[in-house]
């Protein structure tokens, strides 16, 4: 098998005296589609945070593309080149769907309007906002000068998607990117998953919804009780294996499989 | 979309192909007029404090006459702001991130009493003597953005023990001693300079207004035209976001109280050459007075929304009133009740331009 592009060992991370990781492994390959599961409360979304900058693991090590790298804080992780769609989209509503995409990574104006006052180069960024939006389809809304809080939760979302697909350059996770949609906006979003891997890209996937993991998934990572309970493929497992291991009712045969 | 339609997704979205195509459009009903003009408030943050002051001016134009459009009585009511134009940008930084600093008025004065003191008792050169009360300025500043930043906690604490500290050292360290006018003219007019005047046919612009003028018109430009102003206003809105989104929260925080602290010495040195001498009991109530303007100029004080044009405006439409309700000669009690409803209904209209536009 090909080397993993991402990789994390042993990640622990205590909050007080909860532990949230234990000792978690992690493997993400490319071009893949891996989804994370877990129960409510077994670390996932710490862990995701630990790989994107936004928590620092107590102990354990990350390897990017076979290098260690040590994200002290989001932006280091994007600059590696992994961007992440929280679920909580982090986005702030007041500002334009333009200046949300770029905000950390502002683009000025050539010359001295740029160098020397520092001013933003607006319709460069909004140009490329545009692009970005509707080449993922996405382009139901009018004017991206409006301000992101005049969006519905889905478009919301679409900027949220766009901003990772337009600055990710080696992976993109997502947490839990269909949870506040409706059936269609769902859909919409899995298409936009399965876009975007196929432009090599590999994605970490998030979800609580079954059905929505075993369909776009190529191999789905077990989580539970703060660490890799084991990695399933979803062609030989069902739905009902993996809210088995999941939740503790059944123990995978075969211990670690990745 | 690639490769879904062959994979076909879930069963029960197969009917999803012959679903309805076109997109959510929105309801193009004509929009009654009231929520036409609450679409165009809630987009310029600043038309409702500039309405008011238009209209105030109208009103107290229509009351007093002639005598109130003079050259030389508008002019006044920009020498009367102008320190309030000063503090209120600084306060208007930080409150935009959801802050509020109460120690502006105190850091004013503190920076004017040094720029004072090192010249008169320890005989510096005046210009480095304004450069020490710069540094002082941005050290308070860099102390109330630490305290918030790094040991996080809140501004309106922080701010009013600094308030209360460094009012203290600067009563202690000036021994309550003012410093003359005259004095001051005689050897270190540079102290003075914001000062100076410039005549054109009875109006009367202090270089101090001019400066405040540009300071508001650069804020404006460097909080909407910059990166660093859009994470200002990021900031304000949604610290996690900010952070998660990439932006480095707590050195911008930092940032921002230190450029306030900065702006309220710079407002020190002009508040020498507004009142001539350097007294350690000036600049009582600026905090208070800032604030008042902040508000009134629809900044919200839970941060991300307003702008600083509208701070102006909102210190200008307070010393109309001040002004024109002195020229009829009410007594002085009643600008403060009409101030106070002002600042109630500036909230609540803030409120309802916010409540269903989009």
């Amino acid at each position: 098998m090909t080397e993993p592009i991402l990789t994390a060992r042993n990640l622990v991370k205590r909050y007080g005296r909860v532990v949230a990781l234990d000792h978690a492994d992690f493997d993400l390959y490319p071009g893949e589609i891996l989804a994370v599961i877990g129960d409510n409360g077994a670390g996932k979304s710490t862990m995701i945070k630990a790989i994107s900058g936004a928590v620092v693991p107590d102990e354990g090590e990350i390897m990017l593309e076979g290098k260690p790298v040590l994200f002290s804080n989001p932006m280091e992780a994007q600059q590696a080149g992994i961007e992440t769609v929280y679920q909580n989209l982090a986005l702030s509503p007041a500002l334009s769907i333009a200046d949300n995409m770029f905000l950390g990574r502002e683009w000025r104006k050539p010359g001295i309007a740029g160098r020397l006052f520092r001013q933003l180069d607006r319709p460069a960024m909004e140009k490329f906002a545009r692009d970005k939006l509707s080449e993922l389809g996405l382009l139901t809304i009018q004017n991206i000068g409006q301000a992101v809080e005049t969006l519905s939760g889905g478009q919301r979302q679409g900027v949220a998607v766009a901003r990772a697909a337009a600055f990710g350059s080696k992976v993109i996770i997502m947490d839990e990117p269909t949870a506040a949609l409706g059936v269609k906006e769902s859909r919409r979003v899995l298409d936009l998953i399965l876009d975007v891997k196929s432009r090599g890209l590999p994605i970490v996937l998030i979800s609580h919804n079954m059905p929505h993991v075993f369909e776009v998934a190529d191999r789905i990572h077990v989580h539970r009780l703060g660490r890799r309970l084991c990695v399933i493929d979803p062609k030989e497992h069902s739905m009902s294996d993996a809210v088995a291991y999941m939740t503790g009712a059944k123990m995978p045969e075969q211990m670690e499989a990745a | 979309m690639p490769e879904t339609n062959e994979k076909a997704g879930q069963d029960f979205e197969q009917v999803l192909d012959q679903s309805a195509t076109e997109v959510a459009s929105f309801d193009h009903r004509d929009r009654s007029p009231v929520e036409r003009v609450q679409h165009t408030l809630h987009s310029n943050p600043a038309a409702v404090p500039l309405i008011v002051l238009v209209m105030s001016l109208i009103v107290f134009g229509l009351i007093i006459g002639s005598k109130f459009f003079s050259p030389f009585a508008m002019t006044l009511i920009l020498q009367q702001v102008a320190i309030v134009g000063f503090v209120g940008a600084a306060q208007t930084l930080v409150i935009l991130t959801a802050g509020i600093d109460l120690s502006v008025g105190a850091i004013m004065v503190l920076s004017s009493v040094v720029m004072g003191q090192f010249t008169f008792r320890y005989g510096l050169p005046p210009e480095l003597a304004v450069l020490c009360g710069f540094i002082v300025g941005g050290l308070c500043g860099f102390i109330n953005g630490a305290l918030v930043a790094l040991v996080r906690l809140p501004p309106f604490i922080v701010t009013l023990g600094m308030w209360q500290i460094i009012l203290a050292s600067n009563f202690l360290y000036s021994a309550n001693e003012t410093i003359r006018s005259q004095d001051i003219s005689k050897a270190a007019p540079l102290l003075q300079f914001f000062g100076n005047k410039i005549n054109i046919g009875g109006a009367v612009l202090t270089f101090g207004v001019i400066t405040m003028v540009l300071l508001v018109l650069l804020l404006n430009y460097i909080l909407n035209h910059t990166s660093w102003g859009r994470h200002v206003y990021a900031i304000g809105d949604d610290p996690d976001a900010a952070e998660l989104a990439g932006v480095r929260v707590k050195r911008t925080l930092i940032s921002v109280y230190v450029c306030a602290g900065l702006i309220c010495a710079l407002a020190g040195w002009v508040l020498i050459g507004r009142i001539g001498s350097v007294s350690p009991t000036a600049g009582q109530f600026a905090n208070i007075e800032s604030i008042t303007a902040v508000v009134i100029g629809g900044i919200s004080l839970f941060g991300g929304r307003g702008s600083i044009l509208g701070m102006m405006f909102g210190a200008l439409i307070v010393g109309v009133f001040s002004l024109g309700l002195r020229m009829i000669g009410t007594d002085p009690q009643w600008t403060y009740l009409l101030i106070g409803v002002l600042i109630i209904s500036a909230v609540a209209i803030d409120q309802w331009i916010r409540k269903i536009s989009v």
